[in-house]
């Protein structure tokens, strides 16, 4: 067993945990008020760091941090799998640092700046555009009413509910089946 | 009526065919014609010879869904839909560097990309299948005139309309206007185009062909669960599937189609879904892997008698890559817009798709209706960025109308599919390659088409407009183009290649030039056409 690898296991473990926001949209779809992801690849410290990277790429103030949680989850679960990958998650949250975390939003935007072109950057940008706006929490806070098959459609829930433009003459659109 | 009974009524006519009793021709069975891709191209054309009598061995790469397996989960009808195998790509599109891994986007299922189009069905026009003479002489292009006379097109035409249940074409209505065409046609009125409808598309506004009618879900890009938008996967391929002729074989991915001593092709090799080599004798071979694919595999099926690989005489094959001028406008409005609910595509401007030099360049474009699922859009729909001005369009979700451009673009010799020696696929084959640099013109109609739909926006008082990126490229075409002179193309104006007799290219890959319509009406079109030749010469014993 190499270095790294007994390293891994020994002593990266962290855990993330946070508490629904009363009346935030997931506190209506949430089975429970407080969450918590346990991490493989990071440490607490460094889950923070990377939380706090997600929201900074992705700023949605009122977007609970459960949502930020799955990214870095997904973040975790690749980089417990992929060795060269831990290895840049690691590197980029040390080059960070820990007062990252907590640091003024201005400030963490600089410090991304500086390694926006890094892989770790580039890598933290599009797992977070493809989890997060995935998660269910994001459906409800950004509205989105997604599959519809299984509620008929959108035929009769608001497909062209719109009403504040002029309808669409029958001649250039065309008639509701049924 | 509870929305179960809207179901019932609108889906429970429909069943996929599902014909156990496929015949397995054998092996070495060669009176058998072997099509290579399922989808618009390959789909249709199964149905159309197996319908006349004529056996069939369909190879499709990718697996069987059907409207029970789609999923709705945007990410995972992705990877369940989409050819992911390795691709290169070079040259100065925005997609080489807004999309590095994914130059294309089509489909590896049965139905091809015919399951997840969003079914837009224009006509090409006459002056479009004159490129070159309307045109002119343009300096970095390849441009030559369509073989075939737009009045023999035309019939095709509206045979395929009929067989796709096309909105607008033969009594069958057009979809009615979601909000997002609302917009779209508000602000194009107030600009002053005329020609603006919920387009011709191949999705039923009411129950046709023994398919339900559209029940706007706004996911005809994961699948439509309710098979209202016409798909190969539930028609052509289950209907041939009836006669008795067809034998699909799915997860079989083509690697080389052989010839015999007299040049002629004989039989297509090609790996089973476990990754077992087969060889199937043929005798007609039809290529309809989409664009990219179709020229990939007649570069692989090089030989000592064929060394720039097989119907590439001319040094066609590949080259005069097109994929047409794309690309997302969004306006965010003060009110919400609720884009994705109705179908994906439902609206279209058609005032655009003239050929006007004095707007700054020669042919044409639409503008489409289009939005995307939150998950995608991101990732997709706009361009690269992060931060609070990023978060800021996402935050407007609710209140983002879309639109796509669908244009022209100019064949170009170097813009090409190339076998990429130094990366291989799975079965140790070089992946292709997808290289483009766009042509002036190119540019000056995306940029004069986002002025215009930016304009259409504003007029109805949109905060602001985002001009996204090109994505990922759907209308392959003319990798193989069909042309007059032997020295200008690869196939006759029936899709037969000038240098081999049964050899066939049936898929988008013939198309000589583009033109502005979305091409799949046009490869089903030509695909009939190709069907009838076919089963002539085969029965004159001149294939």
């Amino acid at each position: 067993m190499d270095h790294d690898r007994r390293e891994f296991l020994k002593t990266t473990t962290g855990v993330l945990t946070g508490v629904v926001l009363a009346g935030s949209p997931l506190a209506l779809i949430a089975p429970g008020r407080a969450w918590a992801v346990d991490m493989k690849a990071f440490t607490s410290a460094g889950g923070s760091v990377l939380m706090a990277v997600a929201r900074t790429i992705a700023p949605h103030d009122k977007l609970d941090d459960a949502a930020y949680a799955m990214v870095i989850q997904a973040v975790d679960v690749d980089s417990a799998k992929d060795e060269n990958l831990r290895k840049m998650m690691k590197d980029g949250i040390a080059r960070l640092g820990a007062d990252f975390a907590k640091a003024q939003e201005s400030e963490r935007v600089i410090a991304l700046k500086k390694i926006e072109s890094s892989g770790f950057f580039q890598a933290m940008r599009l797992k977070t555009l493809q989890v997060l706006y995935a998660t269910p929490m994001a459906y409800a806070y950004f509205g989105y009413e997604g599959e519809a098959f299984s509620k008929g459609g959108y035929m009769l829930r608001g497909f062209n509910d719109l009403r504040w433009l002029p309808e669409v003459p029958p001649e250039d659109s065309g008639p509701i089946p049924m | 009526m509870s929305l179960a009974d809207i179901i019932a009524a609108a889906h429970g006519a429909f069943d996929v065919a599902w014909n156990n009793e496929m015949p397995n021709f054998d092996f070495k069975d060669n009176s058998v014609v072997v099509i290579i891709g399922s989808g618009a191209g390959g789909g249709t054309l199964a149905h159309e010879l197996t319908r006349r009598g004529i056996k069939v061995v369909l190879l499709e790469a990718g697996k069987r869904q059907s409207l029970d397996t789609f999923s709705q989960v945007p990410g995972e009808a992705f990877g369940q839909l989409t050819w992911l195998d390795t691709r290169t790509q070079s040259g100065d599109w925005g997609v080489t560097r807004d999309f590095p891994t994914l130059p294309v986007w089509h489909c590896k299922t049965v139905g091809g990309t015919t399951v997840h189009w969003t079914a837009s069905c224009p006509r090409l026009q006459p002056w479009e299948l004159r490129a070159k003479s309307t045109y002119g002489n343009i300096a970095g292009t390849s441009l030559i005139d369509w073989p075939i006379p737009y009045e023999e097109l035309e019939k095709y035409y509206a045979t395929a309309e009929r067989r796709l249940g096309v909105t607008r074409r033969n009594g069958m209505p057009g979809l009615p206007a979601s909000n997002n065409f609302k917009v779209m046609y508000a602000g194009a009125k107030r600009v002053g185009y005329k020609q603006v409808h919920t387009g011709h598309l191949a999705i039923n506004s009411k129950s046709y062909d023994g398919r339900g009618f559209c029940i706007q879900q706004g996911f005809c890009v994961q699948g439509c669960k309710m098979g209202a938008k016409w798909s190969t996967l539930y028609t052509e391929i289950s209907d041939a599937e009836m006669t008795g002729n067809l034998d699909l074989r799915i997860e079989s991915t083509a690697t080389r189609i052989d010839h015999g001593p007299d040049g002629r092709v004989n039989a297509v090799i090609y790996r089973d879904g476990r990754a077992q080599e087969q060889r199937q004798k043929a005798r007609i071979v039809c290529v309809a892997g989409n664009a990219i694919e179709t020229a990939r595999l007649l570069l692989l099926s090089d030989s000592s008698k064929y060394p720039r690989g097989l119907a590439n005489s001319s040094d066609q094959i590949g080259r005069n890559y097109c994929h047409q001028i794309t690309g997302f406008v969004w306006g965010i409005f003060d009110k919400p817009v609720y884009s994705w609910r109705g179908a994906t595509l439902a609206g279209v401007i058609e005032d655009e798709a003239i050929n006007d030099p004095r707007r700054g360049f020669v042919g044409g474009y639409r503008i489409e209706l289009v939005t995307l699922d939150l998950p995608t859009l991101p990732l997709v729909g706009i361009p690269y960025g992060w931060g609070r001005d990023f978060a800021s369009i996402m935050e407007n979700y609710r209140n983002l109308a879309g639109m796509f451009i669908n244009g022209e673009d100019l064949p170009r010799s170097e813009n090409r599919i190339t076998l990429n020696s130094k990366v291989k696929d799975t079965f140790g084959l070089p992946v292709p390659n997808v290289h483009v640099d766009e042509h002036a013109n190119d540019r000056a109609l995306r940029k004069h088409a986002q002025k215009q739909m930016s304009a259409i926006y504003e007029a109805v008082g949109a905060k602001r407009i985002i001009l996204g990126p090109t994505p990922p490229a759907t209308h392959n075409t003319c990798t193989a183009r069909m042309s007059a002179d032997p020295r200008d193309g690869v196939t006759n104006a029936w899709g037969q290649t000038h240098d081999i007799g049964n050899l066939f290219i049936s898929d988008g890959s013939v198309l000589s030039t583009p033109g502005s319509a979305n091409p799949t009406l046009t490869i089903v079109a030509l695909v009939l056409r190709q069907a009838e030749y076919i089963a002539q010469q085969m029965k004159a014993g001149t294939v």
